[in-house]
């Protein structure tokens, strides 16, 4: 089997079928998964319709608070409208986490702005950073506004409706010629906040570099995420979310389900399909289908996680 | 030859002798578009000066461990090092750290 990009367990799939996939989910779908096996619900609308029942949260990414280039003039606008969409949902999600990237430069009016506009929203937010949240002389402002209770450069943990959840940060000391990197020290810090957990209770993990090796050749994978997957792989139920990447992603593994997140500032290209990873331009009337945010529905008793990725707009 | 003629030459020779020590110190640039840094393994001489320019929408950093190491430069920032002995300076973009470059310094 293809070692990234797909959940379907089949072999010899072509990369064009992969790409047709990715693009088919990033028009929005409702992903359902028992056994396994991945079923579409509909398109998101008819997904919108059905209220969820059970648990709600959120996953938001990829803030880039401060860009303005060409790609997208006014990521501040696009978050707004982001949030205008969380608003609006018929059901309120319990809580919100946000992947990371919050701001473009981490200066400390982006980190302003983007609380001023993510606080409209009226949620519980529980953020990672990317290593856009880092770039400040001192390396202290995300640690002093998000930082609270966390460990290292901002790992914690949580429980929420029986789900735990593990915050991680694999954005800090990266190695030359590498890719995202946790650190032993924290991997340390997961075993033990693991242990004891029974094997029943339900694992959400969610950092900003993809956990799970998308693409090596852009950066886009974690050196030792692996041992991250080692851990939870005893557990019923995982699911792993991360943004990084702008575009949305899903594959399957086992018991575990990977899962990345739109951003709401710009679009990147699907992998290899650009001479870089940059800020992909898009027409004006279409960047707005290629941004979004992430819920995510959690029924006790379900083994997995109901992801529905909704677009900005089309 | 005249007088004056050989005169001249021996001034001339006197004038580069200091030159040939202490070789002219060149500017030298490197480019990152595109994730991607440009030339990616340059040669110069002790007292050369290179500038590394970011033309990418997306911030970058250069850092070459215990040697020398850029702030963020957001898109077209600079930064430049003058290196003052040789080796080899492998460097690469903290936060991407997929680039990666080298300085040859003799």
């Amino acid at each position: 089997m293809s070692d990234h990009d797909h959940h379907d367990e089949e072999s010899g799939l072509s990369r064009r079928k992969v790409l047709e996939c990715m693009t088919w989910a990033g028009t929005g779908v409702l992903w359902t998964i028992t056994g396994g096996v991945p079923h579409s619900l509909g398109i998101i609308d008819a997904a919108n319709a059905a209220e969820p029942t059970g648990m709600t949260f959120l996953q938001i990414s990829d803030s880039h608070v401060g860009f303005d280039k060409p790609a997208n003039p006014n990521a501040l606008g696009t978050l707004e409208e982001a949030i205008a969409k969380v608003n609006a949902m018929p059901k309120k999600p319990s809580f919100m986490i946000h992947t990371g990237d919050i701001s473009h430069l981490s200066k400390a009016a982006e980190f302003d702005n983007a609380d001023r506009i993510i606080s409209q929203a009226k949620l519980d937010v529980h953020y990672v950073p990317g290593e856009h949240d880092f770039l400040d002389e001192e390396i202290k402002f995300y640690k002093e506004r998000y930082g609270k209770g966390t460990k290292g450069p901002g790992y914690y943990s949580f429980d929420a409706n029986g789900v735990h959840f593990v915050g991680l940060v694999n954005v800090v000391d990266l190695k030359a010629g590498g890719l995202g990197n946790l650190g032993a020290e924290q991997l340390a810090w997961l075993e033990d906040d693991l242990k004891g957990k029974s094997k029943s209770t339900p694992v959400v993990a969610f950092a900003h570099i993809p956990l799970w090796t998308v693409y090596p050749e852009w950066g886009w994978g974690t050196e030792d995420g692996g041992r991250v997957l080692e851990m939870l792989k005893g557990f019923g139920s995982v699911t792993v979310l991360n943004g990084h990447i702008h575009q949305v992603m899903q594959k399957v593994e086992g018991n575990v389900t990977f899962h990345t997140a739109r951003s709401t500032a710009f679009p990147q290209p699907a992998p290899g399909t650009a001479p870089s990873p940059g800020p992909m331009k898009v027409e004006d009337a279409k960047l707005r289908s290629m941004l979004g945010i992430a819920s995510i529905n959690f029924k006790q008793g379900d083994q997995r996680l109901a992801i529905i990725d909704s677009p900005l707009a089309g | 030859m005249t007088k004056t003629a050989l005169r001249g030459l021996i001034l001339a020779a006197a004038l580069l002798l200091p030159l040939s020590v202490s070789a002219q110190a060149e500017e030298l640039k490197v480019t990152i578009d595109n994730f991607t840094f440009s030339p990616a393994e340059l040669k110069v001489k002790i007292g050369d000066t290179v500038t590394w320019t970011n033309h990418d929408d997306i911030p970058h950093t250069v850092v070459s461990a215990g040697k020398y190491r850029s702030k963020t430069m957001d898109t077209d920032d600079h930064f430049s090092f003058t290196f003052t002995s040789a080796g080899d300076y492998k460097y690469f973009c903290s936060l991407h750290p997929h680039m990666t470059g080298m300085i040859k310094v003799e």
